[in-house]
């Protein structure tokens, strides 16, 4: 099978001419080695010795009496190496990089997960790697900043346009467009131009075949919703492809900063529009002419005005429901599920427990709840802690 | 044969010049002063940028005029309007992003774009971030409204791909230089001859050269090889180091008369 360019209207290769060749010798490389038993052989090792798959699945009892009853699980993919899931994709991406003789990584990161998950997986297989992170995302995650140069990578800030996400994201495709002969663009979500958000969804897709393994073996029967938060949306599409073609519900939840009416948040799919950014189609915060608009989230990973082209489709389709909760009910869960359960999420992941806590009236007993709990909170402590009045 | 590739046809010079501007750089105004000293200094066609809040294929120099255009409040139907103004008098070529071109207008898509492009007389239309496997849609709709959908060559493009954008591209092809985004280089690739032999064997059609033409020397290196020569940074960097735009408009006008003398 080969690897879709387009989902429905959306996707594609908005990029200039002199990376595409790189787009198809990526392409041609991962059609040949998805398959191929050595490699699925050491892809498989890495993630169980080295970043410690499966990850559990977790029966959160205190947060299911809580929230009247309904039993949640939470997918732990906060105790998977480096403290969340994107070091699923930079392992298989740099076992890519490595087969494809590439002599340099460069990779861009907004909270600072997907950096040090790429700096983790460079370490691992020797390869020299540099990260673009926005100012802005360096002042607010500082810890990651640590321990990618720790990880021996060079952190290079990004000082243009909002000075986050989105313009270390630019600032990686130049890069790139630059060195393409002997770089290897670790994406981190499933956005950018084909095939990477086919290739971040595979590799993501683990998360969802394991859950859908483990919540058959706890409770014999699939569940009835899935819940993930939704930046890019990899921890989500990593989630969900497991289970599309399963009947089960599912719930995108998106930023919804300080209110969606404020024009601060992350809502590209609620309040987005179709349009091109980081090489595809797909809902996308702009103005009446296509300028980019500028997100906001108290969360630097959903702090993205695009979102992976497959959830525009899945959107369009009605297979997948988008929704959104604020800054504040975001913070409120993270503290709930830090006393309720013993785990400090991600602020990230936190907007997935928020949707469950906004909307727990309308889950029965009956109801099988699997919420993908994408991170954990280490690096958010300062900033929630300031948040909420706990520290100055 | 287009206004353009007839333009290149009957030329009386080794190479034609087409010097870049950001679209409402250093603002509005003043914009049409650095144009009329493109015309001064012996254009034979402009390149005109619409300013776009995330340009990835270019450098610093080029984004930050596109950011002041933007923080001054620039749109696309100002530039649109700039080149109405200019494109009676020599060819206006616009550059745009894809989203912009796409989102412009009542409904998504490039059509509406394309149409306020024809209708402002503008020659030909780049989009930097459309490659030619994206491309079938809008060269239909640039043949349609009688514009041309100029492509680019990369030294990265393989055989097979040059021949497609060969077959798609009208006007010119515009060859990126080096592997990288817009800037001035101190020196041009060593591999452009070659390059540009790769793209002349794919086809007839005008060769223009942009990304890192700086210099004088620079241009007559370019004009052995091909049709004509992109200059955009290094204006943009005269303009906004000028601080006077008196100052900086006579030293663009002297500056493309040098260069406009080697190409002769």
């Amino acid at each position: 099978m080969t690897i879709p360019v387009r989902f429905g209207p959306y996707g594609g290769r908005y990029v200039p001419e002199t990376v595409i060749p790189a787009l198809d010798e990526l392409a041609a490389a991962y059609e040949r080695l998805r398959d191929d038993t050595d490699f699925k052989a050491e892809l498989a090792s890495l993630l169980k010795d080295f970043v410690g798959r499966p990850t559990p699945l977790y029966r959160a009892g205190r947060l299911s009496e809580k929230l009247g009853g309904t039993t949640i699980y939470l997918k732990r993919e906060d105790l998977a190496h480096t403290g969340a899931h994107k070091i699923n994709n930079t392992v298989g991406q740099l076992m890519l990089a490595a087969k494809m003789g590439k002599a340099r990584i460069i990779a861009e990161t907004g909270a600072g997960q997907h950096g040090v998950a790429t700096a983790t997986a460079a370490a691992l297989f020797g390869i020299p790697c540099a990260i673009y992170m926005g100012e802005k995302d360096i002042v607010r995650q500082e810890l990651n900043v640590v321990r990618m140069k720790l990880l021996g990578a060079e952190v290079i800030p990004v000082s243009s346009g909002s000075r986050t996400l989105k313009d270390a994201m630019n600032e990686a495709i130049r890069d790139w467009v630059t060195n393409v002969e002997n770089t290897y663009y670790v994406i981190g979500s499933v956005a950018g131009p084909a095939p990477y958000p086919a290739i971040v969804r595979d590799l993501q897709s683990v998360i969802g075949r394991e859950a859908r393994r483990q919540i058959l073996e706890a409770e014999g029967r699939l569940p009835t919703e899935l819940i993930a938060c939704v930046g890019g949306g990899s921890n989500a599409m990593g989630l969900f492809a497991a289970f599309l073609d399963d009947g089960v519900r599912m719930t995108g939840v998106e930023a919804a900063g300080e209110g969606l009416d404020t024009g601060r948040h992350g809502a590209s799919i609620e309040r987005g529009e179709r349009g091109v950014l980081h090489g595809s189609l797909s809902y996308v915060l702009q103005d009446a002419y296509g300028q980019i608009l500028e997100a906001h989230s108290i969360s630097a990973g959903l702090d993205y005005p695009g979102v992976g082209p497959e959830h525009s489709f899945l959107h369009d389709e009605g297979r997948v429901r988008y929704d959104s909760v604020t800054d504040a009910e975001a913070l409120a869960a993270f503290t709930m599920l830090s006393q309720t359960e013993g785990i400090i999420p991600a602020l990230e992941s936190s907007h997935a427990i928020a949707y469950m806590v906004k909307h727990s009236d309308r889950f029965t007993a009956d109801d099988l709840v699997i919420i993908n709990l994408s991170g954990r909170g280490d690096k958010d402590v300062h900033q929630a802690a300031r948040a909420l009045g706990i520290m100055s | 044969m287009s206004r353009l590739e007839e333009l290149f046809r009957d030329r009386s010079k080794k190479a034609l010049l087409m010097p870049y501007i950001t679209g409402g750089y250093p603002d509005l105004h003043d914009c049409r002063h650095v144009l009329e000293a493109f015309i001064a200094g012996g254009a034979d066609m402009i390149e005109l940028g619409v300013p776009f809040s995330d340009p990835l294929a270019d450098g610093p120099t080029v984004q930050a005029s596109a950011q002041q255009a933007l923080d001054a409040g620039v749109t696309p139907d100002d530039v649109l309007a700039l080149a109405g103004e200019f494109s009676g008098r020599l060819p206006v070529v616009l550059l745009v992003y894809y989203n912009n071109a796409f989102s412009y207008g009542s409904e998504p898509g490039p059509e509406q774009f394309v149409a306020a492009a024809a209708a402002a007389g503008v020659a030909g239309l780049i989009v930097p971030d459309l490659p030619v496997d994206e491309a079938s849609e809008f060269v239909d709709i640039c043949r349609g409204r009688g514009t041309d959908a100029i492509l680019l060559a990369a030294p990265t493009s393989t055989k097979e791909r040059l021949r497609l954008i060969a077959g798609a591209a009208s006007g010119f092809i515009y060859c990126v230089s080096v592997t990288g985004v817009t800037g001035a280089r101190t020196a041009l690739s060593g591999q452009l001859p070659e390059f540009l032999d790769r793209v002349r064997a794919a086809t007839d059609k005008p060769l223009a050269v942009g990304f890192g033409v700086s210099t004088p020397e620079q241009a007559a290196e370019v004009a052995q090889l091909a049709d004509g020569v992109i200059i955009g940074s290094r204006l943009i960097k005269m303009v906004g180091d000028a601080g006077d735009i008196d100052v900086a408009c006579r030293a663009v006008t002297k500056f493309l008369q040098e260069v406009n003398e080697v190409l002769a």
